[in-house]
């Protein structure tokens, strides 16, 4: 009923003015009939109705909702006030979106990565078993997620019974295709009751069985992914054409998993799953598994964890790789344990738990920045607001009606923030998650919109607004409306008291804003070391390519011939320099250690001769290796510094030996030394220089039927990559190649690195710019304040420069404390910094002076305006406006 | 008698007189007042508004016809409801009145 009148109210409000002129005129007539004069007659009928426009109000107030059309009321006078000063709403509009948008991207993006739980039923039943501490790297370790052995999961799989299911599964690439056109794909490797303990259905045909793990190595099922299916296999129902060759084997695809389901890593997509086989040797020192299961009912983690500690000692002593003579005690000694699981398992977890929080800590602080700012800009309008609140009142607002009218203010430039924020906040969450991905990895995640997040950043804007915007007006109503229009027009200089809030929310943005400034300019500068600094060896033009010749079926004996050959072949490509083959590709995190000598130990490559060279690396002693240097010739080897130093004891090197202790397939050698090279970085461009021994490719004990190739080129990469491949694929199609720029993988080891210089360096500016804002505002506020003083002293004789040393001053002071503060605070919250700089302290005076000197340019600006202005006024003007 | 009250009253009072048959405004007042030997004065401000409210509630109906003497005026017209609703009031007025009597002239006296 109300809401007909409510849109009809306009109508109504006509027909009830007709009906109150016909009473008008009735009682007139009637006025008249008892013998007034028309004129008496009218007035006396007006007296006893009343006043009809009154009359109508009323009934037009009870058609209308009248909330609601206040409201609108509100809203529209909100929106011409913010677009009366539009520099305001801006600012305050802009700082908010930042400040909230940051917050929900790096929350959503820390949920993702750390906090959610995966996408399968009961997650919160999922348990890991891992050895207590890590396996402290023995043996070799393929992967991110490999925590045990084969023999170890069997033994488990055997023996425990803390578990109603329990499953095995490790991850790694596969290439798909034919060796011509091959493409990687993610891929996991599963036992048997991976999918039914996970409790995922098949979307398409069927998943594994337990029965799918008995077969012989390679195995030759797999299930593919949802979106692996959808893209490479146009989501065509499956049957039994449905193949692909995975890792040159033929493979039928038996099912599909559902939409949603990504396996256990998050962020590392799976896209092809396939059973675990049975290898013709089962060996016992590749820790690539990784063992989960849901616990029985009425088993907890602690229970579970006691059960498989008891089971550890038979487990280790029947699983033991006896070839490890030193670390066999330690490995007898591992203990295993239960840990949750439910949120799966992710190296992003390790690589960006510090940064992520890290940076979280950031978008709060620049939050509270866009709240302090917004508090300061709403306190000095509702100040110079005073005026027209008292008016307002004295014309008959109710107290109540501006309040509310105040916080639709408060709630026009919070929705409008919000609003922006949440774009921000999805634009930055993929701008993320693309900063996270690199060429060779690519990072998948499901960033979701987190509405408790969003909304306690939202919340905290309104509050901010409500309390220092709507409250000091508010405030202000109380006030005598004769005595705040007085105090506004007629003022002469307002107390310094009456700022000093807004003065202490100016030294707070400073101090904050110096914290991610000095963070920003700490975050790029180690970048930039990163970036530059010196490997001790050519990093530009350098590709590295590798080649698998299994199909081209060379006998073993030959296998170091066959890549003598294919070195030449890539040589003759025009535009390489140079090519050798390594057993270790340096810079991206492949480790090859040997003993040496009774205790020492060294890095040990095999690379062939012609490697230095084209690496960039001089010989300052001896030769490099050559063609005489066969599988039979007495072992040779070439070092660096840090070996002569440390192994060698600093003697003249050259006709030193020295021998290696034994591992498997790697009997103790003895290597006389024949050249020597200067130091470089090993396998990561942050870590040191450690000592490193290379000797020939020839006498590799493991030759394999595959070359790893780096190739120094002049020609761009892509011609060499072409140029190469098209050679090989001439003389050897069947040849398996892979090309990747050593260069661009070295960047994408900097990701992190990157995405902090990036996040932090926007962030460090936009505070710097808010504190900018916040100063300028307050400053110029204050010298309005001031005019009818500053007035009064142009007019007795104050040059210029006096007048702006004076508002400068005011700046200047603010600024110092600020600095003071912030500087003190940095020193007490920057260490967390210190474990993500590279040769950087976290107390590097110059980044602390830059960021101090950068905000004291942009205070200095910031107050010059205001300060220019004040010292233009003229006297006269000034003095007779009040 | 507060606000409420005297609000609830006066829609009574209109109720009644239109249960004598179709009347606008100016005639409702007038007959209140004359029907109460000039007793109660209808604030003609607080007739039209109650009016409306009575409308919105659907116990009146209203339509435009021609006064006695030949004017365009707003006429209004008791609905079922409105009937009901009359029936309802007179009923609870008559027991309030009852009880205040009770009250100020009790039986011992």
């Amino acid at each position: 009923m109300a809401w007909t009148r409510f849109f009809r109210r306009r109508f109504w409000d006509e027909e009830r003015a007709r009906e109150l002129q016909t009473h008008l005129d009735i009682e007139t007539a009637e006025n008249m009939a008892r013998g007034m004069a028309p004129e008496e007659a009218r007035h006396a009928a007006h007296r006893k109705l009343g006043n009809p426009t009154l009359i109508r109000e009323e009934i037009y107030r009870i058609n209308s909702l009248v909330w609601l059309e206040t409201l609108a009321q509100d809203l529209r006078h909100g929106v011409r006030l913010l677009g009366l000063s539009p520099g305001f709403a801006l600012v305050a509009i802009t700082s908010l979106a930042l400040g909230i948008g940051a917050n929900a991207a790096i929350f959503q993006l820390l949920d993702a990565v750390r906090l959610r739980n995966l996408p399968i039923p009961n997650p919160q039943e999922l348990v890991e078993v891992k050895i207590v501490g890590g396996n402290r790297r023995m043996g070799v370790n393929p992967g991110p997620y490999g925590q045990l052995t084969r023999p170890i999961w069997r033994e488990i799989r055997e023996h425990q019974e803390a578990f109603s299911s329990l499953f095995a599964w490790a991850w790694g690439n596969v290439r798909v295709g034919q060796p011509t056109e091959l493409r990687r794909a993610s891929a996991i490797q599963v036992s048997g009751d991976f999918f039914r303990a996970l409790g995922v259905p098949p979307w398409r045909g069927r998943l594994f069985l337990p029965e799918d793990e008995v077969g012989a190595c390679p195995a030759s099922k797999a299930v593919v992914s949802y979106s692996y299916w959808q893209y490479y296999m146009s989501g065509r129902d499956l049957d039994g054409d449905s193949k692909l060759i995975v890792n040159g084997a033929p493979t039928e695809v038996i099912g599909v998993t559902p939409p949603g389901f990504f396996g256990l890593a998050v962020g590392d997509n799976f896209e092809i799953a396939q059973p675990f086989c049975q290898p013709k040797e089962l060996r016992h020192d590749v820790f690539d598994v990784s063992v989960m299961g849901r616990l029985r009912p009425g088993w907890t983690i602690p229970r579970a964890s006691a059960e498989l500690e008891a089971i550890s000692p038979g487990i280790f002593a029947a699983t033991a790789i006896t070839e490890f003579a030193d670390a066999l005690e330690m490995y007898k000694r591992f203990r295993l344990g239960a840990y949750p699981a439910s949120s799966g398992v992710s190296w992003l977890r390790t690589a960006y738990d510090t940064p992520l929080w890290l940076l979280l800590a950031i978008s709060g602080l620049v939050l509270l920045l866009a709240c302090v700012n917004l508090a300061n800009l709403m306190m000095a309008r509702a100040s110079a607001r005073e005026r027209e609140m008292a008016v307002r009142l004295a014309l008959g607002a109710s107290r109540l009606r501006l309040f509310r009218q105040l916080l639709a203010e408060c709630g026009l430039l919070t929705a409008i923030g919000a609003a922006l924020g949440i774009a921000v906040a999805q634009l930055l969450s993929r701008v993320l998650v693309w900063a996270l991905s690199t060429e060779s990895m690519s990072v998948k995640l499901r960033v979701e919109t987190n509405w408790r997040v969003l909304l306690f950043a939202v919340g905290v804007a309104a509050l901010t607004c409500v309390l220092f915007g709507a409250a000091p007006a508010f405030r202000a109503t109380r006030t005598e409306p004769i005595t705040a229009m007085n105090v506004a027009g007629r003022g002469l200089t307002t107390g310094r008291g009456r700022f000093s809030l807004q003065r202490m929310l100016i030294v707070v943005q400073v101090a904050v804003s110096l914290v991610l400034l000095v963070g920003a300019l700490l975050f790029v500068r180690s970048f930039r070391n990163l970036m530059t600094v010196d490997s001790g060896m050519r990093q530009a033009g350098i590709g590295i390519a590798v080649m698998g010749f299994e199909q081209s079926h060379v006998s073993r004996d030959r296998f170091e011939e066959f890549q003598r050959q294919l070195l030449d072949e890539v040589r003759s490509v025009p535009g390489v320099l140079g090519a050798a083959t390594t057993t270790n590709v340096p810079l991206l995190g492949g480790l090859w250690n040997m003993g040496v000598g009774a205790h020492g130990s060294s890095m040990f490559t095999w690379v062939s001769p012609g490697y230095f060279d084209t690496m960039g690396i001089p010989l300052l002693m001896g030769r490099d290796f050559n063609a005489n240097d066969t599988r039979t010739s007495p072992p040779v080897a070439i070092v660096n510094q840090a070996f002569v130093r440390d192994v060698l004891g600093g003697a003249d090197p050259i006709g030193k030996t020295a021998r290696t202790r034994a591992e498997p397939n790697y009997p103790s050698t003895l290597y006389e030394i024949v050249g020597v090279i200067p130091d470089t970085k090993y396998n990561d461009l942050r870590g040191e220089r450690p000592a490193m021994a290379f000797v020939p490719a020839s006498q590799f004990p493991e030759l394999g039927p595959w070359a790893v190739m780096m190739i120094h080129s002049k020609a761009e990469p892509a011609s060499t990559m072409t140029g190469i491949r098209r050679t090989i694929a001439k003389s050897h199609p069947e040849i398996l190649f892979e090309y990747q720029v050593f260069q661009k993988l070295l960047r994408d080891g900097m990701v992190r690195e990157r995405l902090m210089a990036m996040l932090s360096g926007f962030f460090g500016l936009l505070a710097a710019l808010l504190a900018g804002v916040g100063l300028y505002g307050v400053i110029s506020y204050i010298v309005a304040r001031r005019r009818n003083e500053i007035g009064i002293r142009v007019a007795l004789g104050a040059q210029q420069g006096q007048v702006v040393g004076m508002v400068m001053r005011e700046a200047a002071w603010l600024l110092v404390i600020g600095l003071v503060i912030g500087t003190v605070s940095w020193l007490m919250v920057g260490r967390t910094a210190g474990s993500l700089l590279f040769e950087l302290n976290v107390h590097d005076p110059l980044s602390l002076a830059g960021a101090a000197a950068l905000l004291a340019v942009i205070a200095a600006l910031a107050s010059l305006l205001p300060a220019r202005r004040a010292s233009n006024l003229d006297p006269m003007v000034a003095l007779r406006l009040d | 008698l507060d606000g409420e009250m005297l609000q609830g009253t006066l829609d009574l009072l209109i109720l009644q007189t239109l249960a004598l048959g179709p009347a606008h405004g100016h005639t409702i007042a007038s007959v209140i007042e004359r029907r109460s030997e000039e007793v109660l004065q209808v604030e003609h401000g607080s007739l039209y508004p109650a009016l409306h409210r009575l409308e919105d509630r659907g116990w009146v109906s209203s339509f435009w016809g021609t006064s006695e003497n030949n004017r365009k005026a707003r006429f209004y017209r008791l609905t079922p409801p409105g009937r009901r609703q009359l029936a309802t009031r007179a009923s609870r007025w008559d027991e309030i009145v009852r009880a205040i009597n009770r009250v100020l002239r009790p039986a011992g006296e």
